[in-house]
């Protein structure tokens, strides 16, 4: 079976990480829902995966993809703790509109 | 359309599409193990916790205030700025052809055997880490008894 690489020049997939990883910070940037800008932060980390395992399949080698494996861990950590947080936000103060949670304001 | 459409559980939905097409990059990369790990661990545990806690808050109804044109357009403009500094900055690197002819990296064996080889302390910190936003979230989410 061939590589992919042989077929996709590297420079498609750093674009496309790059353009997945805009679309995320546009979209933390866009939305006041907080929800939706969690989703936008696992995009960000999808786009960067992606170009680490492109490297790491076109080094042949496998540290890259394993450095993958470790942020999905903390991926899954992350997502857990702060759909917590939020949950606990959204009953004390029934909105999880970031705008709102401006409490910390001096 | 994560970004832009206005319902949170449509953009769900379409997070998971997204997710699905990334895991279709793996396949094509020969990465047969993150394609799997990609998919239980995406589609399969952080796109159900996001579909509960939406469901969880009944957030479907209330269709969110969106912010001003001024930060609409603030946000577009930066993040296309982002992206042109991005795309500007490695469109100078040159084209290097695949100097491997490996095929069978992202294989089972070759990752399990990298793993629990030479990055076994790692490993093994990350599962304390889940454990430890395990216990967490579990907290948080428990109803303060007080």
């Amino acid at each position: 079976m061939n590589s992919i690489l042989q077929y996709i020049p590297l420079n498609y997939y750093v674009a496309l990480a790059a353009i997945l990883f805009a679309i995320g910070v546009m979209g933390v940037l866009f939305r006041r829902n907080a929800i939706i800008i969690f989703m936008c932060i696992e995009l960000m980390l999808n786009a960067v995966n992606m170009l680490l395992t492109a490297f790491s399949t076109f080094h042949g080698d496998e540290s890259g993809q394993v450095m993958v494996f470790f942020i999905m861990a903390v991926a899954a950590a992350e997502v857990a703790v702060g759909l917590a947080i939020l949950v606990m936000i959204y009953n004390n103060i029934r909105t999880v509109d970031i705008d709102e949670l401006n409490k910390l304001k001096g | 359309m994560v970004v832009l459409s206005r319902k949170p559980v449509h953009s769900v939905l379409y997070l998971i599409f997204c997710f699905f097409t990334i895991g279709g990059h793996y396949l094509l990369l020969n990465a047969q193990f993150l394609f799997a790990v990609h998919i239980i661990v995406y589609a399969g545990a952080i796109m159900v916790l996001f579909l509960f806690t939406l469901m969880f808050i009944n957030m479907n109804k209330e269709l969110e205030p969106h912010k001003t044109n001024l930060l609409k357009g603030a946000a577009t403009v930066a993040a296309g700025c982002l992206l042109l500094v991005m795309v500007g900055v490695t469109k100078g690197a040159e084209t290097l052809a695949a100097n491997s002819t490996r095929t069978d990296v992202g294989t089972v064996a070759n990752l399990g055997k990298a793993l629990y080889g030479q990055y076994l302390l790692p490993f093994e910190l990350i599962s304390i880490l889940l454990l430890a936003a395990m216990v967490g979230a579990v907290l948080l989410g428990k109803k303060s008894v007080e």
